[in-house]
């Protein structure tokens, strides 16, 4: 029985494929009209030399907008569904010792290698981050992009040095605070337009300079909303996966 | 062969070997990761679907604003392929760890069935 609904599962799969990739374009030659009305308006419309980025926060705000909101509300889930846990195992957490390495081995300590290497990184990891988030517009990069490389820097601090160095750089209620805050900045942003009797989410910011920081308008605006979103969207999600070791590491310390 | 059926192939293979991986998994963690790896078979697709021949990346920095560049859209798509994956990818982990909470197992077999 099982492998009789195995064969014929892959059957049917196999089939589809194969009807599926019969029915693409060539290759190099996709018959789309909108990537090139965009590719050669984009630049001069928006000043945006990225057409990514122009399609992404401009042409196809809106669609981004709910693409910002699946971050955030899978960002909550996951915090609901771990912090529900952590109450339920509040009793047993004291004596299990399960930290994030196996039961019954000593946590090695960091080793010097890894503190130099990860104090060193945190300096180039925000500068980097906030290059990629504010020159989005002109070349390839953006909020999603940057956010998630800032969001990287905790992780090294969370590696490198003390719990109590990570809880200070990223405290719980500023990384959700200016989460949420950038998020609603979006629909604000949008909501701009609207009050000056536009479409919503239509460019309200002035267009400024190809090639320059700062420029094209909203798409700046959007992605560095978007930036801090997405970077406190995932420090948020470090935060709640290595609760727990973070807070027995925190006991530890302050013992 | 032409190279784009190699690029559609590409794309059915990792489509492949996430699934196989998913469907034979014994493991939550790592049945997450396959499920990972079938939708990154979805960023070749769609790269490969807006490629043009002789297109360069629809990015004008610095270069004449009238060269002829791949389809941003399907690359915009992209992106927002690469952020859902990432947001189902932690939604996952996160489930598979309220499953080892509840079952002190992560093997998708020895898994308890659902109480109502």
């Amino acid at each position: 029985m099982r492998t009789f609904l195995i064969t014929a599962g892959a059957a049917g799969l196999a089939a589809l494929l194969v009807w599926g990739l019969s029915g693409l374009p060539p290759f190099g030659s996709y018959p789309g009209p909108y990537g090139e009305v965009l590719n050669s308006f984009a630049v001069g419309e928006r000043k945006a030399t990225d057409v990514v980025s122009a399609v992404n926060f401009d042409y196809r705000a809106f669609d981004t907008m709910g693409e910002e909101f699946i971050l955030f509300i899978s960002v909550a889930g996951a915090a609901l569904l771990l912090r529900k846990v952590e109450e339920e195992e509040h009793d047993s957490q004291e004596e299990s010792e399960s930290e994030d390495r196996q039961p019954g081995r000593a946590a090695p300590p960091t080793s010097d290698a890894i503190r130099a290497f990860g104090v060193a990184l945190v300096g180039l990891t925000v500068l980097f981050g906030l290059y990629m988030i504010s020159h989005g517009q002109t070349t390839p990069g953006g909020g999603f992009q940057g956010g998630v490389i800032l969001a990287t820097a905790p992780l090294s601090v969370y590696l490198a040095a003390e719990a109590r160095t990570f809880q200070r750089i990223a405290p719980h209620d500023l990384v959700e605070w200016s989460e949420s805050i950038a998020a609603a900045a979006y629909v604000v942003l949008g909501l701009a337009a609207v009050v000056g009797g536009a479409e919503f989410l239509r460019n309200v910011t002035p267009l400024g300079e190809e090639e320059k920081m700062g420029s094209s308008g909203n798409i700046f605006w959007l992605n560095l909303g978007v930036g801090v979103e997405v970077a406190g969207g995932f420090v948020l999600l470090l935060s709640v996966f290595i609760r727990e070791a973070l807070e027995r590491r925190l006991r530890r310390e302050s013992k | 062969m032409s190279p784009g059926f190699l690029a559609y192939a590409v794309a059915a293979f990792v489509f492949l070997c996430g699934l196989w991986g998913a469907a034979t998994s014994r493991h939550l963690v790592h049945m997450v990761i396959c499920v990972g790896v079938l939708q990154t078979s979805t960023y070749v697709l769609l790269l490969a679907i807006g490629q043009k021949a002789g297109g360069v990346a629809p990015v004008y920095y610095g270069v004449p604003h009238d060269l002829t560049a791949v389809d941003p859209v399907v690359q915009a798509l992209m992106l927002t392929d690469v952020v859902v994956e990432a947001t189902v990818v932690a939604l996952l982990l996160a489930l598979a760890v309220q499953a080892h909470k509840h079952a002190g197992t992560l093997d998708p077999d020895a898994l308890p069935r659902l109480k109502g």
